[in-house]
């Protein structure tokens, strides 16, 4: 396993976010975590980071316990995060943006080629480079999060709600994109409320309600549960 | 005479800018008000008076002996003082920053054995050039180099170094900065070396213009340094520069028309109003919650 989560308890003082949930995240994979507003999915992902405290459980990442390591040392370990609401660097340019995505990669040169990869991916982040990020457009800002995200060449990429607020045509690229980071080698954690997407892309799902993993199972096999239909597809 | 004080009071704004800077950029990263920065701007004219009456070096020695202390002072001051605090309430450190201001204020006073101003030696020689009906001071003249190479020097290793480009980063968004692989106490630590610097170097550029430092300089300056930062927008450097001449200016233009008594209400006049005007300052960043 890539990344395994075991029994993770996670409290904001008083509020118990996540109680003991367990997971795993096979390497080569997209794997889901879907769920309603408030339902743990950002903490989840925050907690793989080291931005939040696990109180109790454990989290594996390539058979080492990253419970411990202090946020900035998880993207030099190939973790990589593209955060709930894209916290783009709105006051840095486009480019400037994407040099803080290689911030742990010590060669220039390994930068420089990730760069020139990012820009083949997203075409439109290298027309704006100059441009301050706070000027981009939603959807922009999306695919600069997406690109920042890649810099470091991430082994795991964990996203949170990549869709979120984007129009449903932009929603439809973003998704294709994530297939294809995917199909090139990036094993993917994606949250997501737009279940539908989400599981049309995924190998794999996990259904999170008030902290808990309450279904989990193959993204088809998901995708026809009546529950799963009646809760998160709207039906 | 108007052109006459626009240079005096440029050469005053830009001893203020100087320290307005250390007091922009710390709470740009870590939101605190650090209160012992005009302590470490006294130190800087203590450190460069010591430099020229006792080891008799010239001006230049002296300017980087200063900084030479000072940074490191105020490296220490944040480890000790308000990194432990980072995560308590937001007045924990503020009342520590208080506290290492008075703790500083009083060291010096010990040390030196009494509270009272010293003088600073002529390093610099009295010469004065005219331009037309305006005079400069080479001391002047010295200082508006000075300042404006720093100035520079600062700009350009905010816009262009890694460890710039990783400040601004941390300062819009200390969380994601984290996310990007950035130490941020690395970042905090480097914000207060830079700061201090620039104190360091108003500290002997100010005590050699006024000719007479003591132990509680840095109170009213500090002060007056702060509310520089805040008209142009604390968080925003070319906001400290322009909040900094801005103050100058205003100052020396209210001596001038006979406000003399007033001088030190000035600053906290402007304030007061461009605030009204401009609640986020001259150049601030509207203002943005962060998640
Ligand atoms: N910083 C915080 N402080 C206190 N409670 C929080 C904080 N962040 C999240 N929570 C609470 O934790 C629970 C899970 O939140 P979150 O992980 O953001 O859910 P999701 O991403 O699934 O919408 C919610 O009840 C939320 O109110
Ligand atoms: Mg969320």
């Amino acid at each position: 396993m890539l990344l395994a989560v075991e029994n993770l308890h996670v409290s904001y003082g008083g509020i118990r976010a996540l109680k003991g949930i367990s997971f795993e995240v096979e390497e080569g994979k997209i794997v889901a975590l879907i769920g309603a507003n408030g339902a743990g999915k950002s903490t989840t992902l925050r907690t793989i980071c080291g931005l939040v405290r696990a109180q109790s459980g454990r989290i594996e990442y390539k058979g080492t316990v990253v419970n411990k390591v202090p946020p900035y040392k998880i993207v030099g370990m190939g973790i990589s995060m593209v955060p709930e609401g894209r916290r783009v660097f709105t006051r840095l340019t486009v480019l400037e943006n994407l040099e803080m995505g290689a911030y742990s990669r010590g060669s220039s040169q390994e930068a420089k080629e990730s760069l020139a990869n990012v820009f083949k991916r997203f075409p439109r982040l290298q027309e704006r480079k100059s441009q301050l990020a706070g000027t981009l457009s939603g959807g922009e800002q999306q695919m600069l999060a997406m690109g920042r995200a890649l810099m470091s060449r991430p082994q795991l990429l964990l996203m949170d709600e990549p869709s979120m607020g984007l129009a449903p045509m932009l929603v439809e690229e973003i998704f294709s994109i994530i297939r294809e980071i995917n199909n090139s080698g990036t094993t993917i954690l994606l949250v997501e409320q737009n279940a539908h997407m989400a599981l049309s892309v995924a190998g794999s799902a996990y259904v999170l309600e008030t902290g808990e993993i309450a279904l989990s199972g193959p993204a088809a096999e998901m995708a026809d549960n009546p529950e799963v239909r009646k809760c998160y597809l709207g039906e | 005479m108007f052109f006459q004080q626009l240079v005096n009071g440029v050469t005053l704004g830009a001893t203020y800018a100087l320290i307005a800077l250390g007091y922009t950029m710390v709470y740009g990263i870590i939101q605190l008000i650090n209160f012992a920065h005009g302590e470490v701007y006294m130190i800087g004219a203590f450190v460069g008076l010591i430099m020229v009456a006792v080891y008799k070096v010239n001006f230049f020695i002296a300017l980087l002996a200063a900084m030479a202390v000072c940074i490191p002072l105020a490296v220490l001051i944040e480890r000790v003082a308000y990194r432990p605090l980072r995560n308590s309430t937001r007045l924990a450190p503020l009342i520590s920053a208080l506290g290492v201001s008075i703790f500083l204020q009083t060291l010096v006073t010990l040390i030196k054995g009494d509270p009272n101003p010293l003088g600073f030696p002529h390093v610099i020689q009295d010469t004065v050039y005219a331009l037309g009906p305006v005079k400069f001071s080479l001391i002047q003249v010295v200082i508006l180099i000075v300042a404006s190479l720093l100035m520079v020097f600062l700009e350009i290793t905010v816009k262009y170094t890694k460890i710039g480009k990783a400040m601004r980063a941390t300062s819009e968004d200390y969380e994601t900065a984290n996310l990007m692989g950035i130490n941020v106490n690395h970042v905090v630590s480097f914000t207060f070396a830079a700061g201090a610097a620039l104190a360091a170097a108003g500290g002997v550029l100010v005590g050699m213009y006024f000719n007479s430092i003591n132990p509680f300089m840095g109170v009213t300056v500090g002060l007056k340094s702060f509310c520089a930062a805040v008209v142009g927008g604390i968080g925003s450097i070319p906001g400290a520069m322009l909040g900094g001449l801005l103050l100058g200016i205003a100052e020396v233009f209210g001596v001038a028309a006979g406000f003399d008594t007033y001088k030190e209400a000035i600053s906290f006049g402007l304030l007061i109003i461009i605030l009204l005007f401009r609640p986020t300052g001259l150049l601030g960043h509207p203002i943005q919650r962060k998640v």
